[in-house]
């Protein structure tokens, strides 16, 4: 029993992880419908700005966080402007294959400067945060990812149906020639989006820069483990990705404690699989219905 | 003797007919064949070994691209999965030759066949979906089948792989490298000229719909699911032919070169070359090939001159950076690939000196 405790604990503090790391692709494909395949490239950036910043540099915690939400905030302009900009109006296909090129070369570029090995952070997170609960020790990060994920939830649920930004957004993504013609400024929304995302996926790769380490090769694999998390969420509700972040978690980690260790990395892919089969839309997507 | 046909200096089609010609004058025939007796007759006896090693990589690589390249740049899907789909041709021919001694053209299209059906269970959840939902399929397809290359060990042999035996073809032992060189380019040939006519039939006009207007193709009676598994199951087809002859090729496979890097190369491949184009699918792997070739040179030049290893080392993920570097360039430059810039430069001899 205790064992299962652990794997429960150990499975939600995972999920939410996944659930932080989906935020920002969700983000993105809610206000543009594009499926980001830089994403974990995005987390790595932001991580790493970081660890430059905190470990290298040696400023301190609050003045590297607030330089790198900063900086992400203007990388993220600059690389809207430099390399999505000219394919507004293009088809989607084309923006998707240009998100997998960046994501490559932010890759190869993170790895020529940083190079593959995993570096951690300075220990900075109070120490109070942390809980037991009848002999079972959760640390002070997992309580802080929590704390991170539903502050989140809740911005971006006001965000997204309350302020005019937010709105434009789901207009844009929706339909972007009808967005055009009533007047929204597609254009800025993209730059707004993009730049939003890029400091979610940086506080996102930051928490887990702190769990994991910092690693180019771990981060970007996280990524990918982003499209099960969404898709069984519903790939663009924001509350669909924090449950379905903590269900891939838990599916993660009782299969490593129960089947096979090897089987762990492939469960969340097959219950993809199963999900595209069961309920294509997830749990708490929009489901599209069309006739023609 | 008919007329020979040369270039008209406008559109002057009047029938369905001309407009589906493929040659669209007797020189493009006359290169054709010269292309054709160029590639099976010179370039096999002036190529030296390490030469026909590398376009027998490129034959073979290049069947697979063009399969990509229906999914991709004809019906609209992305796939993520081709490297995986590739590995399962590889392993069905590998398994088939050393377990039942299958003669060589039986595994070759038993690998085929298997690819497609891979590719249709995993197309079937995503392709009933509207946004492009394959791609996501396909890349939890990519690690599905990796897992499985690696984990079943009875039918896999795991980690460790399978040592393929040498194949006979009419007699004719396809160790040597010159006459696989043939082997591989006589199925390129072929592969290419079906995809050039299955474009050209309704199937493939049904693929070139859907990827326009989804809805007006369903709105013309297009039944969009089914041709959207068809799209994908052709372009598992094709995947599953090159990874046979990849496996029969390398003579040993291994669960390694089948990864999600694979696929994300192939993907370069045609858009470097060009979506939606066979030629451009060919140019795209002679790019991806050479520049592979000679970023590992690099590489190795460095290592071996001693004090740069360190160099050697940090130069490696520049290869990375280089792919992803193309493919932004030519999306944002050149969307149509390498097949335009060939298309402007012959379009630019033919009209000279006036270049209007």
């Amino acid at each position: 029993m205790e064992f299962f405790f652990q794997l429960l604990i150990n499975g939600v503090s995972l999920g939410l992880l996944y659930a932080l790391s989906a935020l920002g692709f969700v983000m993105i494909f809610k206000s543009s419908s594009v499926l980001n395949l830089a994403h974990g490239e995005l987390l790595a950036i932001g991580a790493f700005i970081f660890l430059a910043l905190c470990a290298w540099a040696k400023l301190p915690i609050i003045i590297a966080f607030a330089i790198t939400l900063v900086g992400t905030f203007a990388l993220g302009f600059v690389v809207e402007r430099l390399f999505l900009r000219p394919l507004i109006g293009e088809n989607l296909i084309e923006v998707i294959m240009m998100t997998l090129g960046l994501g490559i070369m932010f890759k190869g570029l993170l790895l020529f400067v940083f190079g593959g090995d995993i570096h951690s952070y300075p220990r900075f997170l109070p120490e109070g945060l942390s809980i037991e609960v009848g002999g079972i020790f959760i640390p002070s990060v997992n309580v802080a990812t929590l704390i991170i994920g539903i502050l989140f939830l809740i911005i971006f649920g006001l965000f997204f149906k309350y302020s005019s930004q937010g709105i434009y957004m789901r207009s844009v993504a929706d339909n972007q020639p009808a967005a055009l013609s009533l007047g929204v400024h597609v254009r800025r929304v993209f730059a707004m989006s993009w730049a939003i995302a890029f400091i979610v996926a940086a506080m996102s790769g930051i928490v887990l820069g702190i769990i994991n380490g910092v690693n180019v090769h771990n981060l970007s694999g996280i990524g990918l483990k982003v499209f099960p998390v969404v898709i069984l969420g519903g790939l663009d509700s924001i509350g669909g990705a924090i449950l379905g972040g903590i269900i891939i978690g838990l599916l993660e980690t009782f299969t490593g404690g129960y089947i096979s260790t090897s089987m762990r990395e492939v469960i969340p892919y097959i219950a993809l699989i199963v999900i595209l089969m069961v309920k294509p839309y997830g749990l708490f997507g929009l489901v599209e219905i069309e006739r023609v | 003797m008919r007329k020979l046909h040369f270039h008209p200096c406008g559109n002057y089609n009047e029938t369905y007919e001309d407009e589906l010609t493929i040659f669209e004058t007797d020189f493009g025939r006359l290169w054709l064949i010269v292309g054709l007796v160029l590639l099976f007759v010179v370039i096999p006896f002036i190529s030296s070994t390490y030469m026909l090693y590398i376009l027998n990589t490129i034959g073979i690589y290049a069947i697979a691209a063009i399969g990509l390249n229906i999914l991709i740049g004809n019906t609209g899907q992305i796939s993520l999965g081709h490297g995986a789909f590739f590995g399962v041709g590889a392993y069905t021919a590998a398994i088939l030759a050393t377990r039942v001694n299958s003669p060589f053209l039986v595994s070759l299209l038993a690998a085929g066949l298997m690819t497609a059906a891979v590719g249709i269970v995993f197309g079937l959840p995503s392709a009933r979906l509207k946004h492009l939902y394959l791609l996501i399929a396909t890349l939890a397809g990519q690690f599905i089948i990796e897992y499985v290359f690696v984990d079943w060990e009875s039918m896999t042999g795991g980690a460790e792989g399978i040592i393929v035996m040498e194949a006979n073809l009419f007699g004719l032992n396809l160790r040597n490298d010159r006459t696989f060189y043939w082997v591989i380019f006589i199925c390129f040939a072929l592969m290419a000229w079906i995809a050039k006519n299955l474009l050209r039939t309704r199937y493939g006009r049904a693929f070139i719909a859907i990827r326009d207007n989804d809805r007006a193709a369903e709105g013309m009676g297009i039944p969009i699911f089914r041709y959207k598994l068809l799209s994908f199951a052709i372009s598992s087809f094709y995947a599953g032919i090159a990874g046979g002859l990849f496996s029969y090729y390398m003579m040993s496979i291994t669960p390694e070169p089948f990864n999600l890097w694979l696929s994300i190369e192939f993907i370069a491949m045609i858009i470097i070359g060009g979506l939606g184009s066979i030629p451009g699918a060919v140019f795209g792997t002679v790019f991806i090939v050479s520049l592979n070739e000679v970023l590992s040179h690099l590489t190795e030049y460095l290592m071996n001159v001693g004090a740069s290893v360190g160099a050697a080392i940090t130069i490696a993920p520049l290869r990375e950076f280089i792919f992803g570097l193309a493919i932004v360039l030519f999306i944002i430059f050149e969307p149509k690939g390498l097949a335009e810039v060939w298309r402007v430069i012959r379009s630019s001899f033919r009209l000279w000196p006036f270049s209007y």
